[in-house]
């Protein structure tokens, strides 16, 4: 599951039909995510919420900042924790696992 | 300030960029965000940060940001500090971003004359110890031995032959009020000295090693690993500048052996333990400038 403390995808984004409608800098807009990244993965990470501790170390060392803290247990946003490992690794309960993705 | 990791926003002010897996810069302004907040007004310059965070139509800030020339981000800075100034913003930040190319490199003359002139901004410099968003080649921070594109390794030649610039003590001459570097393995230090910058006026700058898996070659998860070997060994420092004095944060009791840090990555697979043996000589010479500037 998501936090809802993390941006999205924005779902309502439509290529521009004409020059007018071109995206020009930040002035214009800035946080427009229009791709997922979860594509990019070969191992999901799956946080037993049994062993966790809550050290946050996890949460600080993502990269991609995709680990929530919000909710009781941990939340991952798959849609784009890019699967790099870094929170296994760096937990040190072993409390999270990467699981290979299915097809 | 101390920082409570329990305390910190869950909110992100970058997400979704196209940065490889495990990026050590993508930590590195991910963290400063998150102290920096959103009154942040941020510019950088071509790096790997503007190219994976702004892939036409996506933008991946949150915060206004903009992108300059590659030499150009302290005098772009020293601009949005002075409109700023100008239009009597006092809440904002203004942070530049800039690799160790664009820094140490390309951007010295203008990082050069924003710190001389005290510009109100803080100049973030990861440095991922080459020019890696063109396809790794080396920069004047590229440490002895590492293998790049233009530092190749064959026949005599065994990789980058120069001893990188210490950027610290380049911008700690200039006398701004604060100088520090930092690592993406201990975040609490750097954002701890990113909430001290953000409550200092003038030019700040702090200079963060951030690993990089696909320049240095090693698997993505152990991106915060080899960070923490590169203090442990003494091949980086985590210091800070202030009021004319040097103050060392972390001093390994002993430092590990090289070879840990330099043995799983690809750009230092061909050095022998002779090499081990000049770069850790060269690790020495440089503790012993350090300790010689530090008030005992
Ligand atoms: C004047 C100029 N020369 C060269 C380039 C091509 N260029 C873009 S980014 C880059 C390398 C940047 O290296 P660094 O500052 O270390 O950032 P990194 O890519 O490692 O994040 C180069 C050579 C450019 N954009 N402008
Ligand atoms: S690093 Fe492990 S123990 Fe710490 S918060 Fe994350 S999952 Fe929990
Ligand atoms: S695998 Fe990488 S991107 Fe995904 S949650 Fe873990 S640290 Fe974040
Ligand atoms: S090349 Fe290195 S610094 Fe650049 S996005 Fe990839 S991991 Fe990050
Ligand atoms: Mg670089």
């Amino acid at each position: 599951m998501k936090s809802g403390t993390k941006p999205g995808l924005n779902r309502d984004y439509r290529l521009p039909a004409s020059e007018g409608e071109m995206i020009f800098g930040t002035g214009d807009v800035t946080g427009n995510l229009t791709a997922v990244n979860s594509g990019w993965r070969t191992f999901r990470p799956v946080i037993d919420g049994g062993k966790c501790v809550r050290c946050l170390l996890c949460w600080v060392y993502c990269p991609d900042g995709v680990i929530g803290k919000e909710e009781k247990d941990l939340t991952v946003d798959y849609d784009y924790c890019k699967g790099c490992g870094i929170c296994a690794h760096e937990c040190p309960r072993a409390a999270i696992s990467m699981v290979r993705e299915v097809s | 300030m101390a920082i409570d990791y329990k305390n910190l926003s869950d909110r992100e002010l970058i997400y979704g960029q196209k940065s490889c897996p495990g990026c050590g810069a993508t930590i590195a302004v991910r963290l400063a965000l998150k102290i920096l907040g959103e009154r942040t007004f941020v510019c950088l310059p071509a790096c790997c940060v503007s190219a994976t965070t702004n892939v036409y139509p996506e933008t991946s800030f949150f915060v206004n940001n903009v992108v300059t020339a590659f030499p150009a981000t302290g005098s772009t800075l020293a601009g949005m500090a002075a409109a700023a100034e100008m239009q009597g913003l006092e809440d904002v930040v203004i942070l530049g971003v800039a690799g160790d190319g664009g820094t140490a490199d390309i951007g010295l003359q203008a990082l050069s004359g924003l710190c001389e002139r005290n510009d109100n901004v803080i100049y973030l410099c990861y440095d991922n110890e080459a020019y890696m968003n063109t396809g790794i080649q080396r920069s004047s921070s590229t440490p002895w031995g590492a293998w790049t594109t233009t530092s190749p390794v064959g026949g005599t030649a065994k990789g980058e032959t120069k001893i990188r610039k210490n950027l610290f003590d380049i911008i700690a001459a200039h006398r701004v009020p604060y100088c520090a570097t930092a690592s993406t393995s201990y975040p609490r230090d750097f954002m701890e000295k990113i909430a001290k910058a953000k409550n200092i006026r003038g030019a700040r700058f702090i200079h963060i090693q951030a690993p990089c898996p696909t320049g240095w070659g090693y698997p993505a998860e152990k991106t915060i690993e080899y960070g923490r070997l590169a203090v442990e060994s003494g091949l980086w420092y985590l210091a800070e500048y202030e009021n004319g004095e040097v103050k060392l944060n972390l001093h390994p009791p002993k430092f590990k052996p090289v070879e840990f840090y330099l043995k799983g990555q690809h750009r230092f697979r061909h050095l022998t333990e002779e090499d081990y043996k000049v770069i850790e000589d060269q690790r020495d010479q440089e503790w012993a400038l350090l300790e010689k500037k530090i008030k005992s």
